[in-house]
């Protein structure tokens, strides 16, 4: 605890991390004329290293934290809950964040999101409305460069999309009838990927590898908004991880980001303080602030801190065509369909659907995959024991047996938030500079798993419809994959006992302490969450531009 | 299926290293070149699928051009000089004057076909990495190598927008 208000701070506002909430709050401020600081756990990569990334990506021998140099002591964790989470999988340290190995796709939150109580009574309200982020929304897209095409679900627009979205795939084509025949429309799929020149980055030239890298520059990555940041006069701070905030005598406001810096520790002062971490390290970095006067965390009067920890389960459902399915041509998929984004209709709980581009593995990835002689044998390969790999016509093979021919179907669903699923300290374990390192602890439960068994009959039937042979399930309900998002660990509301922050966004506790992440979400729904954190950050911009000035 | 100089040329430029190449004729310039060249080619030769025509043009020039602007030229010059010692140590002749078949047993004897590829592990290892993964990485990122296949623009090939949305390869 360090006495005295902010007096002569060092800057208008610290923000603290770099991916999308952080990058768009510092540009949005500092073009505005606010003197920001943003502080980055990670480096600062170079963008004509992306190519060399791209190529971690393909390779089979690097793994998908190895692409953006996740790991280490520095990114430790533990994961004690019946989900044996792999964090570093799900986030990247750097100028960008977690951004940089996204999958830019961007659907809108529904207007029955932010009212799941009132509607279907389950779970709770969110203390503002699809109405009120809809301006925002607006905003979002324009400055991540959405590509996309309005469909008839979800919320109503107050402008189309600011660039054209990129046209259906072969594969859609193939898709479109077999939905139908399930009563089912595929619509297309909103992306942060320049569908034309945009922003002074290029359209999509189609590498194909945009998760977990874009060598070209189309996916948008916070680093653009970091650049126009700087551009303003924001300062940027790579490889400064804050191990602790300080606040005043009186436990009223926080006066300093206490980080970590060329083997020392520094302190920033700021009028205002902003975590921009994700929805893992900004409920940790609170609880790692324990002082005296907040024995049990920064901002966590409520005890929710860490807290109703949500992340997207999903399914897969895969099969084979007689026909060319035309995979690995472009890196994303380009449609989905919400019409089951609706609680009360289709399967019970929100859902979305959505075909594959990339079924099977890509081309390089098969041609330079090793296999072991377990696996041969069981493929009945009885010469497995006595020789090797072998090239020339069988890599050939391999390549054509794994990555084409494939379809295959996803959906992924909206979890309940369960105060028992928690980001908490493991104090056993530390990381690079001593800190406890947060353990993930959750259990995908009944509503969302109820959800996917529902919809996993549906995906069959699509495929079914679609003519495709060897249709099997190859992800299911019970161990399900994530979508890597993290939501819900400092939930927003009305109500000081049962959230952290105000619907402004400001930690209850603390008069300038703010949160802009998926962690103020107070319901999951089952859109990816980016757009809705770049809306939420765009509201909060205002008002902190407001109060600044 | 013809691999050319343009090929190898568009396999530098899509890892970006090889950029500064592109558009330049990258040929062995010094003895030592062409016979890491030869072998490298020697190699490709037989990891290759037969339908690959043109093999030597393209190995000239993707493998110029990565040993020039790759941080790993020098292991990669290391492994193909091991090759080439296993050669003469059990055929007599340096690993691209070997018949494929020989080649074949060369790379068996050094277990490179059993090993899991790691550029700092042991030899074999590193020859897998280095040389035979590499050629594997830089024939199924360009279009020649994919159209084997029907995917005529590969993951790590930027060939735009217009293939998948096609039904079959133009």
């Amino acid at each position: 605890v360090t006495p005295g208000a902010d007096a002569d701070p060092d800057a208008d506002v610290c923000v603290v991390g770099s991916g999308p909430a952080g990058a768009i709050l510092a540009a949005s401020l500092a073009t505005r004329g606010h003197d920001v600081v943003v502080l980055e756990a990670g480096p600062r990569f170079d963008f004509e290293d992306r190519p060399e990334r791209m190529e971690r990506a393909l390779r089979p021998t690097s793994e998908r934290a190895d692409v953006w140099e996740m790991g280490g002591d520095r990114d430790a964790y533990s994961t004690s809950g019946a989900v044996d989470y792999r964090l570093n999988d799900a986030r990247v340290k750097g100028v960008g964040g977690t951004s940089l190995h996204w999958g830019a796709m961007t659907p809108r939150f529904h207007p029955e999101d932010f009212e799941m109580q009132s509607r279907h009574g389950v779970a709770e309200d969110w203390p503002i409305s699809y109405a009120d982020l809809e301006p925002y929304y607006v905003r979002a897209e324009r400055e991540m460069g959405v590509a996309g095409e309005a469909s008839r679900f979800g919320g109503p627009r107050s402008a189309p999309y600011p660039l054209p979205a990129h046209p259906f795939s072969h594969a859609d084509e193939l898709f479109a009838e077999a939905f139908e025949a399930v009563g089912a429309e595929l619509h297309h799929c909103p992306r942060a990927i320049n569908s034309e020149p945009n922003d002074g980055r290029s359209q999509c030239v189609g590498f194909g590898t945009c998760t977990p890298v874009c060598p070209s520059g189309a996916k948008y990555t916070a680093d653009v908004h970091v650049r126009e940041a700087e551009a303003a006069g924001a300062r940027v701070i790579a490889e400064a991880p804050v191990q602790r905030l300080e606040h005043d005598g009186a436990g009223d406001r926080v006066v300093a980001a206490v980080y970590a810096k060329g083997g020392t520790e520094r302190r920033l002062r700021a009028r205002t303080f902003v975590l921009a971490a994700g929805g893992v390290e900004s409920p940790r970095l609170l609880l790692n602030s324990a002082s005296d006067r907040y024995p049990d965390g920064l901002a966590n009067s409520s005890g929710l801190v860490g807290r109703r920890f949500v992340d997207h389960p999903g399914i897969t459902v895969a099969g084979r065509l007689d026909e060319p399915t035309r995979q690995h041509l472009i890196g994303f998929g380009t449609s989905i369909t919400e019409q089951f984004y609706d609680h009360d209709s289709g399967p019970e709980g929100s859902v979305i659907i959505g075909p594959d581009n990339n079924a099977g593995q890509a081309p390089a990835t098969t041609a330079l995959s090793t296999r072991p002689v377990a696996g041969r044998l069981a493929d009945g390969d009885l010469l497995a024991p006595f020789e090797g790999d072998r090239w020339g016509e069988a890599v050939l093979e391999r390549v054509r047996a794994e990555s084409t021919g494939q379809v295959r179907l996803s959906a992924w669903a909206e979890p309940l938030p369960d105060p028992d699923n928690r980001v908490a300290l493991d104090r056993s374990t530390t990381d690079d500079h001593g800190n406890p390192v947060p353990d993930v602890s959750f259990a995908v439960g009944d509503h969302a798993r109820g959800t996917l068994e529902r919809v996993e009959p549906i995906l069959h039937r699509i495929l079914d419809a679609l003519g495709a042979d060897a249709v099997e399930t190859v992800v299911g309900p019970d161990d399900p994959w994530f979508g890597h998002h993290h939501v819900g660990t400092t939930r927003m509301g009305t109500d000081p006992g049962s959230s952290v922050v105000r619907p402004d966004l400001r930690t209850h506790d603390l008069a300038n302490l703010y949160v802009s992440s998926s962690g103020v979400f107070v319901t999951a729904g089952a859109a990816n969450p980016t757009l809705t954190i770049a809306a939420l950050t765009l509201r909060l911009a205002d008002r902190l531009h407001d109060r600044l000035s | 299926m013809r691999l050319s100089r343009r090929d190898a040329l568009a396999a530098l430029a899509a890892l970006g290293g090889g950029a500064r190449g592109a558009g330049a004729l990258l040929e062995a310039r010094t003895s030592a070149e062409r016979e890491r060249v030869a072998t490298m080619t020697a190699v490709a030769e037989v990891v290759y699928p037969d339908a690959v025509d043109g093999v030597d043009e393209f190995v000239e020039t993707y493998a110029v051009g990565r040993g020039r602007s790759s941080d790993h030229g020098e292991a990669r010059r290391a492994a193909l000089a091991a090759l080439d010692d296993r050669a003469e140590r059990e055929h007599a002749r340096a690993f691209a004057a070997l018949p494929p078949a020989r080649r074949r047993v060369v790379l068996r004897s050094m277990g490179v076909d059993r090993a899991h590829p790691n550029p700092d592990g042991t030899l074999s290892e590193r020859v897998r990495h280095y040389v035979v993964d590499d050629l594997l990485y830089a024939l199924f990122t360009t279009p020649v190598g994919g159209r084997l296949v029907g995917i005529e623009n590969p993951p790590g090939y930027p060939g735009g927008r217009e293939a998948y949305q096609r039904g079959e390869p133009e």
